[in-house]
Formats: C-alpha cells, sequence, structure tokens
C-alpha cells in the first residue's frame, strides 16, 4: 500500500469525516454563542431600535447582506432579531446552527458524550420552540441568555466529559478556527465604522461604542482591567488581535490551533496535518513579529481580510489533509 | 409522596382467561414475584403515571427514539414504553436459553448445509424447491463455509407464550434483527425511574451485551490477527434504526461507519481514517444482503462497499451476519424448523414451534380446509402481519374466497392456530389492564452461542390486540430474568 496508509495497532482510530464533523460541531455551536452575544449587545447599546446602522453591520459580519434583504427591506431590531432567531434556511442563523449541530452531533453518537449529545438534543428543542413572542425587546435579553447559558453549558460538558483522544484535539481546532474567524470579523466591521472622524473629537460619544464592540468579543472586563485609562483604537484593536490572554484574540486561538494541530501530527502521526501547521506558522508569524500600529499603518482591513482569507484556507488545509474531503 | 388517590396498580386488574405473566394463578408462588406484586400493590396508580410522564420525557430528550421522515422532515418517536416489568424465573429462563441455543445450532447447520452438500435436501427432510427457490438463497455462498461455521452470528427468536404459559416459536430473525438496544435502555430507564420496584430482587443484567458481541466479531476475524478491528456498517442517520446502531457501536467501543467510509483495496477491506487507510477485520452490518456490494447484488446500491463480497470469500475480512440467512428465519422454512433440529441434532425441540400445518403436505392442507374458521392461514412468501387471515375474525365470504385460493394454490400457504398470547399489567389510559406479549432473546454466536438473559418484551398496547409489532400499535417493557 502507498503513503497514508496507517499499519499501527493498538491506535485508537477515527473515522476521516467523523473528524469533519467534530469540527463542524464545534464551529456551529461557539457561532451560536457569538450570534447571541451580538444581539444581546447591539440591542443593549443600540442608540434606538431603528438604529440601523448598529443592526445592518450583524449582517455585515456575517456576510449576510444577500440573503436578508431577500427577506426583509429595513434593518431594524424586529427584522434583524427575526432573521437570525427564528427563520430558518439561513447559513449563519441560530435556527441552522443548531439544527446543523444536532445532525453533526447524531452522526457523532457513538464517540461523544452522552451527556453532550443530550444537552444538544434538549437545546435543539428549546430553540426549535422559540416564537414571535419570545422577540418583545424586553424579552431578547433572556433570549439570548438562553442561548449562551446553552452553548456554555454545551462548553463546560464537553470540558468535562469528552474523552480527549483526537477526537476532541478536532473538536477543539473546530472551536478556535470559529472563534479567530469571528472575532477578525468583529473587529473588521466595527472598527472603522468607530473611527473618530476628523469631524467630531467628542470621546465620550465613542467610548459607548468601543464598549459594544468589547462586550460583543465578551472582552470588556478584561480590556478594563489591562487598559485603564480608556480605549484607545490601537489598544482596543491590539487587544482583540494580539492579546496572549484574552480568550477571544485572534493570536490566542492561533497559538490554541497549532498546539492541538501538533498533537495531532506528533502524537498521533496524522501527517496530513503538516500544510496547516505551514500555514499556521505563516499566519501566526504575521502576528507575532508586527506591532499593533505597524499593522494600522499598514491598514487593518486589508491585513483582516488576508487573515480571514488564511483561517479559510486553513478550515480548508485541515479538511482535505485529515477528513478525506 | 406517592399517596395519591385513584387505588394501586393492580387493584382491580383482571387477566381474565389468559396467563398473566405477573399473577401467574396455578403456579407455586415465587417469592421475588410475589414482592414485586406487594410493591406494585402498594403502588398508587397515579404515581407509577407520573413516573411514566417522567420517562417519556426522558426517552425523547436522549433521543432513544426511531425516525420518521415525511416530506423531508424528520420527526423522533419514542418507542412506547411501559414501565411495569415483564418477569421471566429462572426454569422458564433455562427453558428459553437452551431452546434458543439448540435453535441457533440446528440453524447455523441447516445453512451450511444448503451452500455444500445439501444432505437435508438429497434425504427430502425438507423440500428442495422451498430452500433452493427461496428469495434468500444466495448464490454467491455456494461452497464458501464462514469462520466458525457461524452464519446467523446475531439471532432474534420471537418467543410467545399460550394460555396455558407454553412457550413456542413464533419466528425466527437470522438477518439482521433489531431491537437489543431498547432491553438494555429499559433497563436503565426503570433503575432510573423506578429502582424502589427492583430493590433487593436478585434480577439478572443486561450490562454485558456489548462485551459479548465484540468477543464474537474478534473470534470471527480472520486467523492470525493480534487486535481485530470491528466495525459497525449503518445505512447512515436517516436510517429508523440509527439509534441502536450508535447503541452497539458505543457498547462495542467501535467506529460506526457508513459504505462510503469502507474501501477494498488489494483484497482487504480499509476505513477511511485521518491517518490514511486502516484494516478493517470484521464488519457488524445493519444493511441488507442487497445493499451490501453494487458488484454482487445491487448494483444500484450508494449504501455498500464495492468488492467486499469477494474479499470476504477470500477471508481477508468477516461480516456478520453472513448473507443468504435469511433462508433460515423464511416462514415456509419455519414449519420445518422441528425436523431440521431432530435431523443435525438428533434432539427434540426445546421449544416448539406454534402447532403448524403445512399446506402443501396433503394432511395438512385438508386440516387446514376443515378448521378454516378457527386458523390463522399465513402466506409464506410475505413478512410483516400482512396479507393473511385469521378465521375467527372472518366472514363466511371471506373464508368461501380464500378455500378457493388455498386450493389453488396450497404450497404458498401454511396454517396455525390462534394463539392465545399471554398477558402482562400494562399501564393504559383508564388504569392498569391486561396486554398480550411477546418476547425476542437475542442470540450472539462466535464459536458458541451465548444469549443475552432478558429479551424484548413487546407489548401490543390496544386491547384485545394481538399484533405486538411497533409500526402497529406496539410498546416494549423491561424483561426481568431472575436469578
Amino acid at each position: 500500500m502507498g503513503a497514508g496508509v496507517s499499519d499501527q495497532i493498538g491506535v485508537n482510530h477515527l473515522i476521516a469525516r467523523h473528524a469533519a464533523g467534530l469540527v463542524w460541531l464545534a464551529r456551529y455551536m461557539e457561532r451560536i454563542e457569538n450570534l447571541a452575544r451580538l444581539l444581546d449587545v447591539t440591542r443593549t447599546f443600540a442608540r434606538d431600535s431603528d438604529d440601523s446602522g448598529s443592526w445592518l453591520s450583524i449582517l455585515r459580519i456575517n456576510s449576510d447582506e444577500t440573503a436578508f434583504f431577500e427577506r426583509h427591506s429595513e434593518t431594524n431590531a424586529d427584522t434583524i432579531t427575526r432573521f437570525y432567531l427564528l427563520e430558518r434556511g439561513n447559513p449563519s442563523a441560530v435556527q441552522t446552527a443548531i439544527h446543523m449541530a444536532r445532525e453533526n452531533a447524531r452522526m457523532l453518537r457513538a464517540l461523544i458524550s452522552t451527556e453532550m449529545w443530550l444537552q444538544i438534543n434538549i437545546f435543539h428543542g428549546r430553540i426549535r420552540a422559540l416564537t414571535e413572542a419570545d422577540l418583545v425587546p424586553d424579552h431578547l435579553t433572556a433570549v439570548c441568555t438562553m442561548l449562551k447559558e446553552g452553548t456554555q453549558a454545551h462548553t463546560g460538558i464537553t470540558e468535562g466529559t469528552f474523552y480527549r483522544d483526537q477526537c476532541w484535539n478536532f473538536y477543539m481546532i473546530g472551536r478556535y478556527l470559529e472563534r479567530a474567524d469571528q472575532t477578525t470579523r468583529l473587529l473588521d466591521i466595527k472598527f472603522n465604522a468607530l473611527l473618530p472622524s476628523a469631524a467630531t473629537s467628542d470621546a465620550n460619544v465613542d467610548a459607548g461604542q468601543w464598549n459594544t464592540l468589547l462586550r460583543a468579543a465578551a472582552g470588556y472586563h478584561a480590556y478594563r482591567r489591562e487598559h485603564p485609562n480608556g480605549f484607545t483604537p490601537p489598544e482596543v484593536a491590539g487587544f482583540l488581535l494580539l492579546n496572549g490572554l484574552f480568550p477571544r484574540s485572534v493570536r490566542l486561538n492561533l497559538a490554541q490551533l497549532e498546539w492541538h494541530l501538533t498533537q495531532l501530527h506528533g502524537q498521533y502521526h496524522l501527517r496530513g496535518a503538516a500544510m496547516a501547521l505551514e500555514r499556521l506558522d505563516m499566519l501566526r508569524g504575521l502576528l507575532v513579529t508586527q506591532s499593533i500600529e505597524q499593522i494600522l499603518a499598514r491598514g487593518l482591513s486589508p491585513f483582516l481580510d488576508y487573515v480571514q482569507s488564511q483561517i479559510g484556507a486553513l478550515h480548508g488545509d485541515i479538511m482535505s489533509g485529515l477528513c478525506g474531503e | 409522596m406517592d399517596d395519591l388517590g385513584g387505588g394501586s396498580v393492580l387493584s382491580g386488574y383482571d387477566p381474565g382467561a389468559f396467563f398473566c405473566e405477573m399473577l401467574r394463578p396455578g403456579q407455586p408462588p415465587d417469592p421475588a414475584l410475589s414482592l414485586l406484586v406487594s410493591r406494585l400493590s402498594a403502588m398508587p396508580v397515579e404515581a407509577l403515571r407520573r413516573r411514566a410522564a417522567d420517562a417519556e420525557r426522558d426517552l425523547l430528550e436522549r433521543g432513544i427514539t426511531f425516525t420518521v421522515y415525511s416530506d423531508a422532515a424528520a420527526i423522533d418517536r419514542v418507542f412506547p414504553f411501559d414501565l411495569i416489568p415483564r418477569v421471566i424465573t429462572a426454569p422458564e429462563w433455562r427453558q428459553i436459553e437452551t431452546g434458543v441455543i439448540q435453535r441457533v445450532r440446528a440453524m447455523n447447520l441447516f445453512l451450511h448445509d444448503i451452500y455444500h452438500d445439501r444432505k437435508i435436501l438429497k434425504d427430502r427432510v425438507i423440500p428442495p424447491e422451498l430452500v433452493l427457490g427461496n428469495q434468500a438463497y444466495c448464490e454467491v455462498m455456494i461452497g464458501f463455509t464462514p469462520p466458525c461455521g457461524t452464519y446467523a452470528h446475531i439471532c432474534g427468536i420471537d418467543v410467545i407464550r399460550d394460555d396455558a404459559g407454553r412457550f413456542m416459536v413464533l419466528e425466527d430473525n437470522a438477518r439482521t434483527p433489531s431491537g437489543v438496544s431498547y432491553v438494555v435502555e429499559n433497563r436503565h430507564m426503570t433503575q432510573r425511574v423506578l429502582s424502589d420496584l427492583m430493590r433487593g430482587l436478585a434480577v439478572r443484567s443486561v450490562d454485558e451485551y456489548g462485551l459479548r458481541l465484540h468477543r464474537a466479531m474478534t473470534e470471527i476475524a480472520p486467523p492470525g490477527v493480534l487486535d481485530p478491528q470491528v466495525v459497525l456498517l449503518s445505512p447512515g442517520i436517516f436510517n429508523s434504526a440509527y439509534f441502536e446502531h450508535v447503541f452497539l457501536a458505543r457498547e462495542m467501543g467501535v467506529p460506526l461507519v457508513e459504505g462510503s467510509d469502507l474501501i477494498v483495496e488489494a483484497g482487504k477491506v480499509w476505513m477511511r481514517t485521518t491517518a490514511g487507510l486502516a484494516p478493517v477485520h470484521t464488519i457488524y452490518r445493519r444493511l441488507n444482503d442487497d445493499s451490501l456490494d453494487p458488484d454482487a447484488f445491487r448494483p444500484d446500491s450508494l449504501l455498500g462497499v464495492r468488492g467486499l463480497i469477494e474479499a470476504w470469500r477470500r477471508g481477508a475480512v468477516a461480516i456478520a451476519n453472513a448473507v443468504g440467512t435469511g433462508v433460515a428465519d423464511d416462514k415456509a422454512v419455519y414449519a420445518y424448523m422441528p425436523r431440521i433440529i431432530r435431523y443435525y441434532l438428533a434432539e427434540d425441540p426445546i421449544l416448539p414451534n406454534v402447532e403448524t400445518r403445512i399446506c402443501r403436505e396433503p394432511d395438512g392442507l385438508a386440516y387446514t380446509l376443515d378448521h378454516l374458521h378457527e386458523l390463522v392461514v399465513k402466506p409464506v412468501a410475505e413478512s410483516g402481519g400482512y396479507g393473511l387471515i385469521i378465521g375467527p375474525h372472518a366472514t363466511k365470504a371471506q373464508i368461501e374466497e380464500f378455500r378457493a385460493r388455498l386450493q389453488a394454490h396450497p404450497d404458498n400457504y401454511i396454517s396455525q392456530p390462534v394463539v392465545q398470547l399471554s398477558v402482562s399489567p400494562t399501564l393504559c389510559e383508564h388504569g392498569v389492564a391486561p396486554r398480550h406479549v411477546d418476547l425476542r432473546p437475542f442470540a450472539v454466536t462466535g464459536r458458541d452461542t451465548w444469549v443475552l438473559p432478558g429479551g424484548l418484551t413487546r407489548v401490543a398496547l390496544r386491547a384485545g390486540s394481538l399484533v405486538v409489532n411497533s409500526s402497529q400499535g406496539g410498546g416494549s417493557k423491561d424483561t426481568w430474568v431472575l436469578a
């Protein structure tokens, strides 16, 4: 037999299709949490329900403008929450994400813990049962809390019950890919919109908006601790991109990604991890060797576009190198 | 907390003339059963109902369901679970266990014979056309002996009990019998919601199934493999029995694969893993024969693995169950099972058949024609409880019409008396009532045969119904084999 044939005995083999399912399961669950936080923060900090700019940015973060405007004509609290929480068939909406998470979990039922399956199954039922009545403004936070708690329960159950063989590495790879991707998207869309234009120098107006951005990434309090003197655009961008301790910074997620890929490559002798590791090495180099000032000077947007495309390519490397796709 | 009104579980319960699995009229009292009856008698029916509601929600949440697809929507249905257990005493179980082992042995010897020397056909014990002309007879099996001479590795033998409490076999399932996951899950459910009922009683465990199954699967693996790789081959998540496939893979600790995960290369079977191709030694398949390999059977099958049968015949991989085992569980062949047992083993059947008359035999036809109004007449080429006539429920005109059909094609029919199945107390809409039950014990055969102590008790939830099939309003019960 040629390259790629393993004849080791005593190794717990993982079916390539299942590895792909684990990556997707983690990504879909992570998406639900991100979306819930984004909706909640936007509702809380949007100037009012007709603050169409704030609501529009959610569409732009998820690249959903086309799908949205096929169904709705205005962006406001009502249409956006309906689009993301109730409507089915939108690839990045909660209903789709939980459906896909459950279908993957169903495929993986023999591999994941029974507790993980049970929780996803119940959570799925809860999300499927959401109706218009749940979207009234004073109730939206409760719905978002339910979504966040559901995904956080999933994360905790996974941490506490999922056997840590290569299945777990694939699952974690999915989680970190999704977090890195979400943070770059969030920063990309929000950052330029928040930069003080030359005409206004009212820093207080902007404080609320920086606050929103950090809260949408679940990083507000950590940021305050790191930078107690206020918000500066470079510091916020640097925090989300380059901080080595913040759970949703791009840099930390790429570092964790590398650790799991190295495990697969070293512990499980999965040679198919090599290409992804190579790309990751290059990508991390890009983040480690530059200061945020240098990145901003060269232009944040093109930089983030590039990082995003590389995260997408990483997913592709993992699928083709390890998951038989 | 259980002191609600509405009477106790067994107050007012009356099995009438049927044999009751719980009250056992006319039998010497068994101490364990008596304790169980006294506990049920002390339990208010409302408390039982509340626990039943807990159990149903629990099954749905755990996804212990079968999936029904309609209009592209997936609906998860719970196989109804009745909390009141069905009990089998130790001596009863000895008869079932030895009877099942005997039957499985005879079936495997029969399958070997019909694909080799065909002695049983030459000796005219069974008409050759019933075997060689059988739809399930499989040409590729001719001259091939699977490891250990075992064809039907996993067997489910449907056993019923008549109004005198006699056990008899109603049907054999030697292809890919399902239901064992419910045996184990029903027990876990009892332990979750009714553990007080079981406390102190010596009920035999059902937790060994996965271990035993895995052991049998390694026994049949190609010789010389140190640590054989077993896989469970499923049609995928859209199959209605998918939960059981998950259950079996998990209990054996082996990958749950689909046809697209396997490939035959260089004469061997491999699975596509994250490390590349890895060898596979035993496949417990839950696909039908004709889906298994497009080269050998249905060329349009997308579920199977090209070249699998050839690799199997060369001994590179083991497959359970073997293909072509359907001849042994055919309704026409069933009628001959007592003779098959005597022929190969020179023993009387420990578990008799339901008294069956073969209409292709003149005596059987004559008796059947004379007693049409009191018999069940079954076509032998179909299954699932359709297309038969139940004499006591048929009109005169229907009987006469059927008589003509029977006389024209007597070879197509067997007849049996209507067996009044035993009953077990079951929670119904208006309290606890007797409902008819059967039993499907599961036998696992590698080198030897082992029978899971218990089996799937199916219960006909509709009053008076004798049909226990899940497709026709059946549910299931936990089955307690007393030590």
